[in-house]
């Protein structure tokens, strides 16, 4: 038995309750959510927070709405609901992508989407996949809500723009007219984290071509969405020759570092090859999906 | 030999049904683990009962230079803190290791690897023990330290063994088998050499239990009862006496239920004898249960050999000779658990299936800033290793030929009239029919349609390999007058007694860690005399209740206490003729068995049952001259040889030509075990060391940064396979008994780890030799298929 540092346990009953005790606790409080991240690192004492509030009980958090043009899914919403939503399945097949590589059942039961945005590990996907999908963050703290882009919310491995004080509560995303999205990542063993992964969302316009695009990387050093990959493709129709181009582009973007899952050179190879995956994949999704009119229909 | 009856498993079938003896039953101990009434180690709680945490080193090799435990000591909750320098003051600072080496308990003198026990704290709960450990204040003088084996012998390196006298290099042994001359003089001559350097990577049995003790010190009479992780009860009491000086009399060890050992639990760990320590000093019981990444850290790995092996053949296929030298890396004190004579184990059977005429072998063991170990992880005495270096060899000069690898195979396979068959390197094979079973192989996988498959993928780009291993374990150590671990020979003694009603105990000396012993032995003793296994009952892991015997490894439970208990139980049965005799008023010769009963022949009708039997030597029966009032009986079963199980291995695998990545898509497992008692546990054995082999395979290597840091400490970095990573398995079976063993069983709990790793190596090989790919070393991640794919292959260490 892996035993943490001695620590105090507060359970939140609502999200202006978790705000007052975080601002009760102070620094040393963390938020506890699905647990699957930080009890492992409390575990090494990698971490040790004082006080761990757990927002568990938070289940006006655990939602999945569509709203006009907009997805709004609660930060609490656990990876397995994610997966199993039809509604996410149709709009952004890249959550099922993803969440179906995300660790293991026994996780995705309990791991939440928010949480796993603000633990911020850099091998973490739904990063890259709310990165593609140009996701908002909705943060709530003392002051206020406030709302982030994606670019915004994340300051680097492990860090996000979520302060102390404050709780993220939501992720939105815009919806697209005929628009795809994939997912691909290659690990040693299923649960392992990604050696790299890569995912990409387009929408075209109605003579066919990119109207817009956006391609992240997982577990190789970037942070963002690649600009010099996705202009090569935005106005283009959508071709292999442009997916290579995009695939080595995205490489060149890439800043990995070497460790046990690979050396560095593996894993920019792995970034263009998954690049194109994910960009063939994505387009092929993209023109089959529904026009504006049936969906309203 | 009549053996195999395969009843489907259903408990609820009628008593006609079920199998009196051997057969496919449920096994006994399931009602108790799926309900979770397993009882473990961390399961006890005694009275009083204090608990233990050891500090362990953060560094590989280091001078101690001082120890401060005042903060510790102070901290509430803690009674005690014990160093090195206090176990000094109880001659218990270094302690004896299974192979004529000593290993420190506590560090005195330096640290000698990353997770090395420093100093152990007991305390009244586990979480002051745990958060005490932060307040000892340790000072290290860094030493540089020795992490390539490849360097270990350099004159620059520094000495990991100091502290042994007049020692100034990091040697261990040198042992070498065959005749070197003769192998040389083949070669010289062959038509075709093939050589290729193999790395067996180190890696971990990491049982799902980790390794813990409770030790129960009582101060007035000076009894040691210790409940502890062990696959060997009995050599552990004695070495305990040894190492402890309590007489062994007064020692009682207890190995309840264990999660799963792999040759993990054999060793004598410091955090078990830091346990007594504990009881000893506190006067009171001491827990001491290690975590996850002190058990990957610091306890008994696996493997760890540098192979440089050559294969000589004739132009035609006919395979001659091989030979090989190895690099073993012992760690840092040379506690690996081997049979005195064999310092590299079993490895001189990497002569494999093949008639060959000639072999030899050169291993040099080495000290490195590494965890001891060295024997474990389900490898039958470093058979695992050998297998894995003829496989390879077998199938590098099949490609060499351009020749089927099956075929290679079969053209060199030693024939079922050369047994019993004296290799090389002085082993006996006692038995085999190596053609049958690849045949069987072969089929059941549809080898040549595979084939076909094969190349048309290939003319599509796609990568898809065919992996064929073929192995020979020897395994139940082993013979006296060949095998002792620490001076104790290597045969186990039973004991049966038959209760009045006709129900009976066996009380057998190997330790269960998931292997079915309660069932398989009752299915012995049942076979034997008639009695269904149910009425059975089987007691272990008890020094006190128990014969002595050497444990549970190297696959020697069925070999050898298999033999003890089919011995002890026929001894029952002819004692029970004279009972018999003696009730029917015959005499014993005029009577004839049948499963369960004694008759008088020629008159079917007139007869006694085991049951009645045992009635009458309790009652009040007028028993002959000679035979006393029980149906008991013990023996000690010394085996004359080990035993030969084997087994053919399909493996089919694709390659992602874009990321490396490999899926194992078919496995075919064909494994002659001789008599096969149990088909369902033999089956469950097989399938479980299928997967260890994809996991070593593909996955599991314990590395070390250049400072000696462990890099494999913990279930995020040290991978296990899950049921994703593997196929359905497809076993089948052939029977060709051990002619020397009392019921013609061979052990088969290490059969397919040691069997499996090859096969799917070499079918990765397979799949990537389109790119000109001829070897790759484990484990075959993404990133190292890649590398080979990119012509850059390169060795783990």
């Amino acid at each position: 038995m892996q035993i943490p540092a001695p620590f105090d346990y507060a359970r939140a009953t609502s999200v202006a309750d978790a705000l007052a005790l975080l601002e009760r606790h102070g620094p040393e409080s963390r938020i506890v959510a699905g647990g699957h991240s930080l009890l492992p690192m409390m575990k090494l004492r990698l971490a040790r927070p004082e006080w761990l509030i757990d927002i568990n009980d938070l289940f006006e958090l655990d939602f999945i709405l569509r709203d006009g043009n907009q997805l709004r899914v609660g930060a609490m919403t656990r990876h397995t609901t994610l997966l199993e939503s039809a509604e996410i399945a149709g709009l952004f097949p890249i959550f099922a992508d993803a969440e179906r590589v995300i660790a293991d059942p026994v996780v995705r039961n309990r791991g939440t989407i928010g949480g796993s945005l603000c633990q911020g590990d850099p091998a973490e996907d739904l990063t890259t996949v709310c990165d593609v999908l140009r996701g908002e963050a909705v943060i709530r703290g003392p002051g206020g809500e406030r709302t982030l882009a994606m670019s915004e919310f994340h300051k680097g491995p492990y860090e996000t723009a979520v302060g102390q004080n404050e709780l993220l509560c939501e992720i939105r995303f815009p919806i697209r007219p005929r628009s795809g999205s994939a997912y691909e990542k290659v690990e040693r063993r299923v649960g392992d984290w990604a050696i790299v992964a890569a995912g990409a969302a387009v929408s075209l316009a109605d003579d066919g071509t990119i109207d817009d695009v956006a391609i992240g990387l997982t577990a190789v050093g970037v942070s963002g969405t690649i600009a010099e990959s996705e202009a090569v493709l935005r106005g283009e129709k959508p071709r292999e020759d442009l997916f290579v181009e995009a695939g080595r582009l995205a490489a060149l973007a890439s800043n990995p570092i070497a460790d046990q899952r690979g050396p560095i050179e593996y894993k920019r190879h792995l970034s263009d090859e998954l690049t194109r995956r994910v960009l063939r994949s994505a387009c092929a999704r993209a023109a089959v999906s529904p026009s504006p009119t049936t969906q309203e229909g | 030999m009549t053996i195999t009856v395969d009843h489907p498993a259903n408990p609820a079938a009628g008593d006609a049904d079920r199998p009196m003896g051997y057969g496919r039953i449920q096994r006994k101990e399931d009602p108790r683990f799926v309900r979770g009434k397993g009882h473990y180690v961390d399961d006890i709680v005694l009275p009083g009962m204090l608990h233990g945490a050891i500090l362990r080193s953060p560094v590989a090799h280091a001078r101690l230079v001082s120890i401060d435990t005042a903060a510790a000591l102070a901290h509430p909750g803690v009674v005690a803190v014990i160093t090195g320098q206090d176990l000094l003051g109880l001659n218990l600072a270094w302690a004896p290791t299974l192979s004529a080496d000593v290993q420190a308990v506590l560090v005195t003198d330096k640290v000698r690897f990353q997770g090395q026990e420093v100093a152990f704290v007991v305390a009244e709960d586990r979480y002051a023990a745990r958060d005490a450990l932060e307040l000892i204040e340790v000072e290290y003088d860094v030493l540089p330290a020795v992490v390539d084996a490849r360097r270990a012998l350099d004159p620059d390196a520094p000495v990991v063994r100091d502290e042994i006298e007049g020692r100034t290099d990091n040697h261990i042994f040198d042992w070498e088998a065959g005749d070197a001359v003769e192998t040389d003089a083949i070669f010289a001559s062959a038509d075709v050499i093939v050589s290729q350097e193999l790395v067996y990577p180190r890696s971990h049995p990491a049982p799902m239990e980790t390794c813990g003790a409770v030790a129960d010190f009582e101060p007035i009479d000076g009894t040691l009862t210790l409940y502890e992780t062990s696959q060997a009860p009995h050599a552990h009491r004695t070495l305990f006496a040894i190492v402890a000086g309590i007489p062994e009399h007064k020692i009682r060890i207890v190995s309840p239920d264990i999660g799963g050992g792999f040759g993990n639990k054999v060793g004598i760990y410091p955090g078990y004898v830091l346990a007594v320590v504990g009881s000893i000093v506190t006067g009171k019981p001491v827990k001491w249960v290690e975590d996850r990444s002190e058990n990957l850290m610091s306890t008994s790995f696996a493997r760890d050999y540098i192979m440089q092996g050559e294969i000589a053949a004739t132009k035609e296929g006919k395979i001659l000779a091989v030979r090989t030298n190895v690099l073993a890396d012992h760690g840092a004190f040379n506690a690996t658990a081997q049979p005195t004579k064999y310092p590299a184990g079993f490895f001189h059977i990497f002569t494999g299936s093949y008639d060959l005429q000639a072999a030899h072998c050169t291993v040099t063991g080495v000290y490195t800033n590494k965890a001891p170990g060295g024997v474990a992880y389900a490898c039958s005495f470093r058979v695992t290793e050998a297998v894995y270096l003829v496989e390879r060899l077998v199938d590098t000069l099949a490609h060499q030929l351009e020749m089927d690898p099956a075929e290679l195979r079969l053209k060199n396979f030693i024939k079922p009239e050369q047994f019993p068959y004296l290799n090389k390197t002085g082993w006996e094979y006692d038995s085999g029919d190596y053609e049958r079973a690849m045949r069987l192989s072969m089929e059941i996988a549809g080898y040549d349609e595979l084939r076909r498959e094969q190349k048309e993928k290939r003319e599509r780009g796609e990568l898809m390999g065919i992996g064929i291993s073929f192995f020979t374990e020897t395994v139940g150590a082993g013979p006296r007058k060949h095998m002792d671990i620490v001076g104790l020979g290597m045969a186990d003694g039973a004991e049966l007694r038959i209760h009045p009603t006709g129900k009976a105990v066996v009380r057998i000396s190997v330790q269960s860690q998931g292997q079915g012993h309660e069932t398989t032995f009752a299915q012995i003793v049942a076979e034997e005399i008639g009695i269904p296994p149910e009425d059975i009952d089987v007691v272990h892991g008890d020094t006190d209740q128990t014969p002595f015997g050497l444990g549970t490894y190297g696959s020697r439970s069925t070999p050898v206490s298999g033999g003890a208990v089919a011995l002890v139980a026929r001894k029952v049965r002819e004692k029970a003729k004279f009972i018999a005799a003696a009730m029917l008023e015959t005499r014993p010769e005029d009577l004839e068995w049948e499963k369960g009963r004694w008759f008088v022949k020629g008159d079917p009708s007139v007869g006694k049952t085991i049951a009645e039997i045992a009635m009458g030597a309790h009652g009040t029966v007028t028993l002959p001259e000679g035979i006393d009032g029980n149906l008991d009986a013990e023996v000690t079963y010394d085996p004359p040889n080990l035993t030969f199980p084997f087994g053919a291995y399909i493996c089919v695998v694709d390659v992602d030509p874009g990321t490396g990545h490999v899926t194992v898509r078919r496995f075919i497992a064909v494994d002659d075990c001789g008599t096969r008692i149990n088909p369902m546990i033999i089956e469950g054995q097989v399938h479980g060391g299928l997967t260890d082999g994809v996991g070593m395979a593909l996955m599991q290597i314990i590395e070390f940064d250049e400072a000696g840091n462990n890099l494999g400490g913990s279930f995020m970095d040290y991978l296990i396979p899950t049921a994703m990573e593997v196929p359905n398995w497809e076993t089948g079976f052939t029977v060709t008994p051990s002619p020397h063993h009392p019921i013609g069983a061979k052990g088969i709990g290490e059969s397919a780890t040691v069997g499996s790793p090859p096969a799917i190596v070499n079918a990765i090989v397979d799949a990537l030799s389109p790119l000109g790919v001829t070897h790759i070393d484990m484990p075959c991640t993404p990133a190292r298929v890649w590398e080979a794919m990119q012509g850059r292959a390169r060795p783990p260490v």
